[in-house]
């Protein structure tokens, strides 16, 4: 099950992050390999991202939570990206709006996916996320954000940790 | 109140009065994946220990991203692949068929239809009133276990066409304009709903090109009605059986409705590293181009082989750039050969690429150099698309594709008609 609440520090990044920005297409031939895929993970749109989001998660003061402007994730449906950005360290991502298809497939990995103004978050900050009230605190700055609520079979898929572990539990969809 | 396309077909495979906003369960009618989407889809459907496809016959995985393989990992892939069709007992399109979309089209899509891909341009299949998007892996599994899926019914737009596509303008031109009109997000979650009087004059594939980068601008969906031109393409198809009146009704809730004139259209082409990044050719001055590709499920078709064709019958390519053509199925290829096309174009030295996604996602046959220009016919222009984050790829028509590779850059086709 997804945690409830999550503690970590942002790594901001900016709009319109493509899924061939976070998985470029050179890499197609690792897409059965997902250890090896990750470490290429944003690898030509943020190269010092994948070091960062590791130190974070492994310095065990909270994981990387990615930050991002409007519309992440646009491009295909390839659900590696929401995979690898889960395997390098994030426990959450915040954005301003996230493409639909990303946004599916990382609530379907039980990544958590916040849509809230990320103006108001800086490079570094330590935030507090509480899933279940679609709230941020950013201990930084002493702002607190609300986020837009998703449709509730959604937040059922997150916490039961993703669509998999939904679906046996479930034996099929409950609206 | 009257329903949206999207609506309306909702409403029908879930069984319920679906309005926009709604959460629905919905029969999906045919699922698919493609050679880098399945093998994770193959895994999700294991780990959640699915034994059976609700429908086998209406379950096909396509071999056409990498094909044929250019390494030995996407080999593998194919193996694993080939072997869960048999042991599952779904259809398997193999290497030299086409692209998943293009073959969707010819032989499985019919109005009404819920078709969910696991590839984003899963919306192609919209241009014949089918309710067809994309989705990842874990959820096709899923549909492909359940014969159903959730989705929450989308708010429309309805796009409005009038007046008459002028010479060298075509649909793609139109899809750009939009997308450069309302933005790479402007319709995120939304459904694209074409319409108006022109509708009577947008060929089967141009509506094919519109629908496929209906998701370039974050839709949903990209829905044409099911019209004359529909029932005339099916049964050339084989199926006209399949062929039903699909429209919205009168009295739809549109979001919005945003008016296009035909009659103002230029050719448009998407400059780097953004689809919505558009243009008037009038207004791309002097880029010269190593390559130019015209192929994909955007722009493979033989309408769009016979317009590069007619373009560069009886001249060459520019000498400093490469001209790459993949048909997008082996229907295609077949009658573009058939009707001389291919002849054409190989005098004027183009390659010949096997049917399939080829050069578009930057995998293999034609990844660019650094520092080069590619004018691509396919549906996206992100940086790193075409294999190298040093490349840059600008998106236009065949037409306009085909007048470039001659003159070497960026070229309004008209000059050439």
């Amino acid at each position: 099950m997804a945690d409830l609440g999550l503690k970590g520090k942002a790594i901001k990044l900016w709009d319109d992050i493509s899924t061939d920005d976070i998985i470029p297409g050179r890499f197609t031939h690792l897409r059965s390999n997902l250890p090896e895929l990750a470490k290429h993970v944003l690898e030509d749109a943020a190269p010092e991202f994948a070091s960062r989001a590791k130190a974070l998660s492994e310095a065990g003061a909270g994981k990387a939570i990615l930050v991002a402007g409007k519309n992440l994730g646009l491009g295909s449906s390839r659900e590696q990206a929401p995979v690898v950005i889960k395997m390098s360290g994030v426990g959450a991502i915040l954005a301003k709006s996230a493409a639909r298809i990303f946004f599916r497939n990382a609530i379907n990995q039980g990544l958590p996916v916040l849509l809230c103004d990320t103006d108001k978050i800086s490079d570094g900050d330590e935030l507090e996320i509480n899933l279940t009230g679609g709230t941020i605190a950013n201990l930084t700055s002493g702002i607190k954000l609300s986020c837009s609520k998703m449709p509730p079979i959604m937040s059922a898929i997150l916490k039961e940790g993703g669509l998999i572990p939904y679906i046996q539990k479930h034996k099929g969809f409950k609206l | 109140m009257g329903k949206t396309l999207a609506e309306k077909i909702l409403s029908l495979k879930s069984h319920s009065k679906a309005k926009a906003g709604d959460v629905v369960i919905a029969d999906v009618d045919l699922a698919f994946v493609q050679d880098t989407t399945g093998p994770l889809t193959i895994r999700q459907f294991k780990e959640s220990s699915f034994k059976a496809l609700a429908k086998p016959q209406q379950t096909i995985i396509f071999l056409d991203h990498a094909v044929p393989s250019p390494a030995q990992q996407l080999s593998n892939d194919h193996i694993l692949l080939r072997r869960f069709a048999e042991e599952i007992g779904c259809c398997i399109s193999e290497i030299g068929d086409g692209i998943c979309h293009q073959l969707v089209a010819e032989n499985f899509a019919n109005p009404g239809d819920i078709i969910v891909g696991a590839d984003s341009h899963t919306v192609t299949a919209g241009a014949l009133g089918a309710f067809a998007t994309g989705m990842g892996s874990s959820d096709v599994a899923v549909a492909l276990a359940l014969g159903k899926t959730w989705f929450r019914v989308p708010e429309s737009f309805l796009i409005e066409l009038n007046g008459v596509f002028p010479r060298g303008v075509y649909g793609k031109d139109l899809i750009l304009y939009l997308i450069g009109q309302i933005g790479a997000d402007g319709a995120n979650y939304k459904a694209l709903e074409f319409g108006g009087k022109a509708l009577a004059r947008v060929t089967m594939s141009q509506r094919l090109t519109i629908a496929n980068m209906a998701v370039e601008a974050g839709a949903k969906v990209g829905l044409f009605p099911s019209d004359k031109i529909t029932k005339d393409f099916l049964k050339e198809h084989g199926r006209g059986d399949n062929y039903q009146p699909l429209y919205p009704d009168a009295g739809a809730n549109y979001e919005r409705v945003i008016p296009v004139n035909l009659d103002q259209l230029e050719p448009m082409v998407s400059l780097p590293h953004a689809v919505d990044n558009v243009r008037p050719v009038t207004q791309v001055k002097r880029v010269k181009i190593q390559q130019a590709f015209i192929g994909t499920c955007t722009n493979g078709r033989l309408e769009d082989l016979a317009v590069a064709a007619e373009i560069l019958k009886g001249k060459k390519r520019h000498p400093a750039t490469r001209l790459l053509i993949a048909p997008a199925s082996r229907q295609v290829l077949i009658h573009a050969i058939e009707k001389g096309y291919i002849q054409s174009l190989i005098e004027a030295g183009a390659i010949i690429l096997p049917p399939g996604c080829a050069a578009c996602l930057g995998l293999h046959q034609g990844v660019l150099g650094d520092g080069e220009v590619c004018l691509s016919t396919a549906n996206r222009n992100f940086r790193g698309r075409m294999g190298n984050p040093e490349a840059m790829v600008y998106l236009a028509s065949p037409a306009t594709a085909a007048a470039s590779a001659i003159k070497g850059e960026i070229t309004d086709p008209r000059e050439f008609m």
